[in-house]
């Protein structure tokens, strides 16, 4: 097993009700999570917005610190591990983010948004390993040189994909990565990681509230809802026989195109 | 894919060249005051006294923008004061920056209690009046040079910390900041390789513009004459000098006056040059 996680919670402060004096209320956003992530999988975790999935990514990757329950990764528990003795096994659990805007320092040049976290880890031949990572994401080689700015979303989302599968790590994030992509980008970077999985033997979590994109990408799929599992199980069959009311509802949301109707 | 895109120039802009124009000749008239200033800044000749700029009728030959009411020569003191305002202007706003920028940096980005101790004195340092405040700094501490540049980056590193902490504060809740995070790179290590780079633009657009409010407060100082002794000429000194006269010999006042605000105006035109020309993300 690649990631074990067993009753998983996770409370924030809410802000917005702390009273003057004294510590604001805490939201349970992760309410007792149980699931393994087996090595080799693709594991969808979808569920619509407030469900709790970015969070439960987040804790995955340890970006945020659980309030309850475990996570073991390859056999080492990271519930509690400092970022220090995090920090030499980061190199193995990479991130993809939503937003390729944000996510790429828009001062630094692609080259060095991909080198700089295989410098962090000691890594050599820099140039070598930046020109693989390009070629594998699809780019040309001379996009090192460039800007994120000059580049366009998709060509963004491939850079984020570089820069994680550039460590070669075991596992990678992927947290919405498609969602502010147009149609045919959407199509091309999911095309895109599903090769890489295979290619480079990943094993993936894809974030998504669009079953959809799910159903193309993941084998299995994990359903959250208001920061519980309410059905998981292999995708084929969650979407032939889907046993949770939610899941139904969020089946029903797929926009199915129908080749009978006539603009008249 | 294809890459169309080629490295494209950017012309120096109009701005850039007149502000860098005008601050290399103050810094070449500082250097060289020695040998480019027409008389002694100090030699006095009362038979000589206020004698109108080269172009009205009844002058000196020489005394290219005129003397003052002892018989100085306004040109030559205005380039023996450059010295002073740019010495003021390049040190006093680099500590100042340097200073108010690593505070405001390290409140932005680390939050919690250094921000909250940082926030505290910028808050209370604000609620001082910055010229009384710098003329009571300076009557405690005597007049000279060592003082006018503390006095100015003690009343001015809190501009530098606001605007840089906000700045930093944005720029920290970005996902390129979480994506070092899961690189592994330290808090530290974050803060000057990714944080920092985005923080410069604004960093600079500042500094340019403190070295002008520096060489306007050192004239303020000279006015009320807090500055260094009567001996060195110093603009703010031949405006405070200039006014007394400006009836008999506007010349010594709107001489300086304009050197001065010439300065100013180009170097606060030069940080926005700069970061027209040289911040790879185009707005």
């Amino acid at each position: 097993m690649m990631y074990q996680v067993r009753d998983l919670r996770l409370s924030l402060p809410d802000m917005t009700r702390k009273p003057l004096l004294g510590s604001a209320p805490r939201i349970e956003i992760l309410r007792g999570l149980t699931f393994d992530v087996p090595r080799g999988a693709v594991l969808g975790i979808v569920g619509g917005s407030g469900s709790g999935k970015s969070t439960l990514g987040r804790a995955m990757l340890r970006l945020l610190e659980p309030t309850g329950g475990s996570i073991t990764f390859e056999g080492t528990d990271i519930t509690h591990l400092t970022e220090n003795q995090l920090r030499p096994m980061r190199h193995r659990f990479q991130m993809i983010f939503q937003d390729p805007m944000s996510s790429l320092n828009p001062r630094r040049r692609v080259g060095g948004i991909i080198a700089g976290p295989l410098k962090l880890h000691g890594m050599d031949r820099l140039t070598t390993r930046v020109d693989e990572a390009l070629d594998l994401v699809g780019l040309p080689r001379s996009f090192a040189r460039r800007f994120p700015h000059e580049l366009s979303g998709g060509q963004r989302q491939r850079v984020g994909i570089a820069r994680a599968i550039a460590l070669r790590p075991d596992f990678i994030l992927a947290d919405e990565i498609v969602s502010g992509l147009d149609v045919s980008s959407q199509a091309q970077v999911l095309n895109l990681l599903g090769g890489l999985v295979k290619e480079l033997g990943l094993t993936l979590a894809f974030i998504s509230h669009d079953l959809s994109v799910i159903r193309r990408l993941c084998n299995r799929t994990l359903v959250l809802h208001q920061g519980e599992i309410v059905e998981e199980g292999e995708t084929a069959q969650l979407f032939e026989a889907p046993q949770a009311a939610y899941t139904r509802e969020l089946l029903q949301a797929i926009p199915l195109p129908d080749p009978y109707q006539e603009w008249a | 894919m294809r890459d169309a895109r080629g490295e494209v120039r950017r012309p120096i802009g109009l701005r850039l060249w007149l502000s860098g124009g005008w601050l290399t000749l103050l810094v070449l008239g500082a250097l060289l005051a020695p040998w480019v200033a027409p008389k002694d800044p100090l030699m006095q000749d009362l038979f000589l006294g206020r004698m109108p700029p080269f172009w009205v009728a009844g002058t000196e030959p020489g005394y290219w923008l005129g003397t003052d009411s002892l018989g100085r020569d306004v040109l030559s003191r205005i380039l023996y004061g450059t010295r002073l305002a740019l010495i003021v202007a390049l040190v006093a706003g680099t500590l100042t920056c340097l200073i108010g920028a690593t505070l405001g940096l390290i409140a932005g980005y680390y939050r919690g209690w250094p921000d909250r101790i940082i926030s505290r004195f910028v808050d209370i340092w604000m609620a001082f009046p910055p010229v009384l405040f710098a003329i009571l700094l300076i009557a405690v501490l005597g007049p000279g040079l060592v003082s006018i540049i503390i006095a100015i980056v003690v009343i001015d590193w809190t501009r530098f910390a606001r605007v840089v902490r906000a700045e930093a504060m944005s720029q920290g809740a970005m996902d390129y900041v979480a994506s070092a995070q899961v690189a592994g790179r330290t808090r530290f290590g974050t803060m000057l390789t990714e944080i920092l780079p985005n923080v410069l633009p604004t960093i600079v657009a500042l500094l340019t513009l403190e070295m002008g409010i520096a060489v306007i407060v050192e004239a303020i100082l000279s006015f009320v004459n807090l500055s260094i002794s009567t001996d060195s000429p110093t603009w703010g000194g031949m405006i405070a000098e200039g006014r007394t006269s400006v009836h008999q010999a506007w010349w010594v006042l709107v001489f300086p006056l304009i050197t001065l605000f010439l300065t100013v105006l180009s170097f606060s035109q030069l940080g926005e040059g700069l970061k027209d020309r040289f911040d790879p993300v185009l707005r």
